[in-house]
């Protein structure tokens, strides 16, 4: 295999690769050097990270379990200090690393404006994720504040960002209005009021003078004589071309590294690409015509012919809030006609610059749905003469369409581009629709990377699906939680996280709930989540459990409770089965009966018993079954080779052990168990949550079966060799449904979501992975292995079972 | 008219709560919400026979534990798509103390 070296583990780097091991499979032995301790991340998305609403995991673009698969050896955190081109090796702290192919992707780094207090601590880009952190920390202080200095697209980002972490900002900007390369003086006056109207302030034409402080930055003095106080300031004034390593190996290099149509330098075995290259003496900073240049890259390196071409760009911010959409050359000019469209009451403006009938720019603000179409426009040179009198108003008005923003999405062409970031067209998107069957918006940016990167088209792959899908597309499926909310499932577990949310109110007053006390949908929902994600820390809201958790028995049809004590792995013994016989004559339970799930139930408890019960029940040290909880229920054995002739091994051992070991752990569903100790299965183990049949060379570990509403066998997650490695695999794997399933959702449904390779990925394949899930699962078991009937026995949550008050004859029996 | 009749303390409740009061013809439940408002309904879903001192507390609602019905504390009406009510009882809290007015008692010792 040829040795390729990649220096630079960014978005263009990453996507690369890709397409090099789909142009080029088993060609390459991939070595990939990052000088952040990090693997390949979606830069795009940090000012969502930045803003809290979306964590860093989520905007990993290739993990650990990528790299593996692709055999690629990462060296992430290794700075490369030369390269020598003679000899063909590059050189790191960790030696030399010898290449036949170069790739150098070493991207831009931020421009420092050289002020007086540049170097204190409390200056920082917005560059990359230590950058967010630092942040991030500073924003935690109550009253803090930032100093933004740069009021173009990354600069506004963070400005708005650190304004939804609660900080005080001002964003400093030198021309005379903000986002001046994307947006004209109109649109930018009207998203300078937006952020004000945030409370932001935006200083235009703000000549900064200093940065003063001591021991850290304290404040930014402006030419004018003002002054803004300052826990930090962000230098967003732009980028330039990292460079350095190319100008010392000899490269040729003029503002960027200079690359050819096939992305190679002037060495022909150093190819390059990304925001360091240059290419037609022009420097490239957004994101789709990277992406273009990595396929060409590709291309090159499997020696298939391609050449880059340059593209036109469009722009959208992304601010949560704030539409702005701009493509193409929108300066004003002698040979130039622009239509204007403005609607002051509802914030919208539109500009389109005509040159020779054909649209070449466009700024949109307020109302960006048109955007594509007039981009679309501007890279086919579109004649525009027979609809100039209807241009402005967008596709929806045009050749007498329907107003019907579905309409307009229908009557794009095939070839019309709807992701920018990933050069997308609708084609390509309704094609893998129909061929991979694909039914949810997930699917979608899994196969087609559609709306995966920046996210700013979804509303219009959205509409794509709706109408290549017609009515069995259900964006429903992905809607609010409850009436008392906006957020779906995920979105609230993602800011519970990213916003440290530790308690309901906290959720409620957060996210915006539009109930003051949420709902009997919600609250049990939030009350799970925060149980799962802070243990030890969150206390439980015993009023947010349905009454079956509240009282730790069964509400039956007539106001009765059914009572299941604990059977270890389905094993009793006299002394146990004398005590609930036993109880059943003292408290005069009416039905006693064998579940499902290799136990007994006692149905017919009055409340006010339920104590009395219980009690009985611990003095034969029996405690919970948790039947009626959201969280383990039951492990269900066979006899196993303790007495089978055909078992193999201790399956009734193992169901005793994994139920000792996780009884008490709340989950988002009930969770039920069952080891089967030979493949006859008597256990019944392949319609469970999680299943174990044993064999004779160790453990098979099934997973996500259902014998409910819907009946599904399970399917294998792995093989252990030993029982303790199948006790860590399933405490992991449940660990993982723990914190991600949604409330209600079971195993097999969650897994449907998340699909399994990503299950695999985080529990079967990654060791230390696995062992963090066990971690935690461990850790929180500490504060949920408290047998909840004992301590009910001892006076706990008293009221429950006893009236407020009696009045007149004794209560009729009813 | 005899005085209205002490059912008990606000704090014998827990908030989003509710606990019963037993009387010769069925059981009242008292409910007690975040903001510490009291109200006493019949202790019996028209569904299907709920206890709904039992229920998810949330506003001044409370969800049936047995099928989710949704019912308005103050006026008793069951809300959403679900139609039923609930007999309502009047109560009142003074210096902490939870009251109900005595015709209410006295009229379901005479049912």
């Amino acid at each position: 295999m040829e040795k390729l070296v990649v220096i630079g583990a960014g978005m263009a780097s990453g996507r690369a690769l890709e397409h090099i091991f789909e142009e080029a499979p088993g060609r390459f032995d991939v070595t990939l050097f990052g000088a952040e301790p990090r693997g390949n991340y979606n830069r795009l998305m940090l000012s969502p990270v930045l803003a809290g609403e979306k964590a860093y995991e989520q905007i990993i673009t290739h993990d650990a379990e990528w790299y593996r698969e692709h055999g690629v050896q990462t060296r992430f955190g290794e700075t490369v200090t030369g390269i020598d081109r003679a000899r063909k090796v590059v050189i790191s702290a960790g030696g030399e690393t010898p290449y036949d192919k170069l790739i150098v992707a070493t991207g831009s780094a931020p421009f420092i404006i050289p002020l007086p207090g540049k170097d204190l601590p409390g200056v920082m880009a917005f560059r990359d994720l230590d950058d967010v952190n630092r942040m991030v920390e500073v924003s935690k202080r109550t009253g803090s504040k930032a100093v933004v200095i740069g009021g173009g697209l990354l600069g506004l980002e963070a400005a708005a960002a650190l304004n939804a972490r609660g900080m005080e900002v001002v964003v400093l900007h030198l021309m005379g209005h903000v986002m001046e390369r994307q947006l004209d003086p109109a649109a930018g006056y009207l998203l300078q009021r937006d952020l004000e109207a945030r409370g932001i302030k935006v200083h235009c034409k703000a000549q900064t003078k200093a940065i003063l402080g001591e021991e850290r930055v304290e404040a930014v003095a402006l030419e004018d004589g003002t002054v803004y106080g300052a826990d930090i300031v962000v230098m967003a004034v732009g980028i330039r071309p990292e460079t350095r390593i190319a100008v010392d190996a000899g490269l040729h290099v003029e503002r960027g590294i200079v690359v050819n149509d096939q992305m190679v330098t002037s060495d022909p075995d150093v190819l390059a690409l990304g925001e360091c290259v240059e290419h037609e003496k022009i420097v490239y900073g957004l994101v789709a015509p990277l992406y273009d240049q990595a396929k060409i890259l590709a291309k090159t390196l499997a020696k298939v012919d391609a050449a880059f071409r340059p593209v036109q760009t469009a722009t959208q911010l992304k601010v949560t809030g704030v539409s702005v959409y701009s493509a193409g050359d929108f300066a004003d000019a002698e040979d130039r006609e622009e239509i204007v469209l403005r609607d002051a009451n509802s914030g919208i403006y539109k500009r389109i610059v005509l040159k020779e009938d054909r649209v070449i720019g466009a700024v949109l603000y307020g109302e960006t749905a048109d955007g594509p179409w007039f981009f679309d426009m501007i890279r086919k040179g579109t004649d525009t003469r027979d609809m100039r009198a209807t241009l402005i108003f967008g596709q929806a008005y045009q050749g007498g369409a329907a107003l019907d923003p579905m309409a307009a999405v229908a009557a794009l062409p095939d070839d019309a581009e709807i992701c920018g970031c990933n050069g997308v067209c609708k084609s390509a998107i309704t094609g893998t629709i129909a061929s991979k069957g694909l039914t949810d918006l997930d699917g979608v940016r899994a196969h087609t990377k559609a709306s995966a990167s920046c996210g700013s088209c979804t509303h219009l792959v959205e509409k794509l699906m709706a109408i290549t899908l017609g009515d069995s597309y259900n964006p429903a499926a992905v809607k609010p939680m409850c009436p008392c909310t906006e957020h779906d499932h995920g979105t609230v577990r993602r800011l519970i996280v990213a916003k440290e949310l530790k308690s309901i109110p906290a959720i409620m007053q957060e996210l915006e709930w539009k109930t003051s006390c949420g709902c009997a949908k919600c609250r049990p929902a939030l009350n799970y989540y925060l149980v799962a994600e802070w243990p030890g820390e969150y206390e439980d809201d015993n009023q947010s459990r349905f009454i079956n958790e509240r009282v730790h028995a069964n509400i039956q049809k007539d106001g009765t409770y059914s009572v299941v004590p604990r059977m270890w792995g389905g094993m009793t013994n006299p002394k146990e089965l004398r005590a609930i016989a036993d109880v059943a004559d003292k408290f005069a339970i009416p039905a006693v009966k064998v579940t499902g799930g290799q136990r007994i139930d006692l149905l017919g408890v009055k409340k006010e018993d339920l104590p009395g019960v219980w009690a009985d029940l611990n003095a034969a040290g029996m405690v919970s079954g948790a039947a009626y909880a959201k969280g383990l229920r039951t492990v269900k054995t066979c006899v196993g080779s303790d007495w089978c002739r055909f078992g193999t091994q201790d399956s009734t051992g193992l169901g005793v052990r994994l139920e000792k070991f996780m009884w008490g752990a709340w989950t988002p569903a009930k969770v039920k168990l069952a080891v089967s100790g030979c493949p006859r299965n008597c256990a019944e183990a392949t319609c469970k949550d999680i299943g174990v049949i044993c064999v004779d060379s160790g453990y098979d570990i099934q997973f996500a079966g259902a014998a409910g509403l819907d009946i599904k066998g399970t399917e294998l997650l792995c093989h252990a060799d030993t029982e303790d490695e199948a006790l860590e695999i399933i405490v992991a794997l449940t660990q993982l449904y723990r914190e991600q399933g949604h409330y209600l959702e079971r195993i097999y449904k969650w897994a449907k979501r998340v699909g399994n390779d990503s299950i695999k990925a985080a529990v079967v394949d990654d060791l230390d992975k696995r062992k963090l899930y066990y971690d935690r699962f461990v850790y929180a078991q500490q504060f949920a292995q408290v047998d909840p009937w004992e301590e009910r026995v001892n006076g706990k949550d008293a009221h429950e079972f006893a009236a407020m008050a009696e009045f007149g004859l004794p209560v009729a029996a009813e | 008219m005899t005085e209205w009749i002490e059912l008990g303390s606000v704090t014998a409740i827990p908030p989003r709560g509710a606990r019963c009061v037993n009387t010769p013809s069925g059981k009242i439940a008292v409910f007690r919400t975040a903001e510490d408002q009291v109200y006493a309904i019949e202790n019996r879903c028209p569904h299907k026979g709920g206890p709904l001192s039992e229920g998810i507390v949330h506003g001044a609602s409370v969800t049936c534990p047995l099928h989710n019905w949704v019912f308005d504390l103050a006026t008793g009406e069951a809300q959403g798509a679900d139609e039923g009510h609930v007999q309502t009882y009047p109560v009142k809290v003074d210096g902490g103390v939870i009251y109900i007015a005595p015709d209410v008692l006295m009229q379901m010792a005479a049912e």
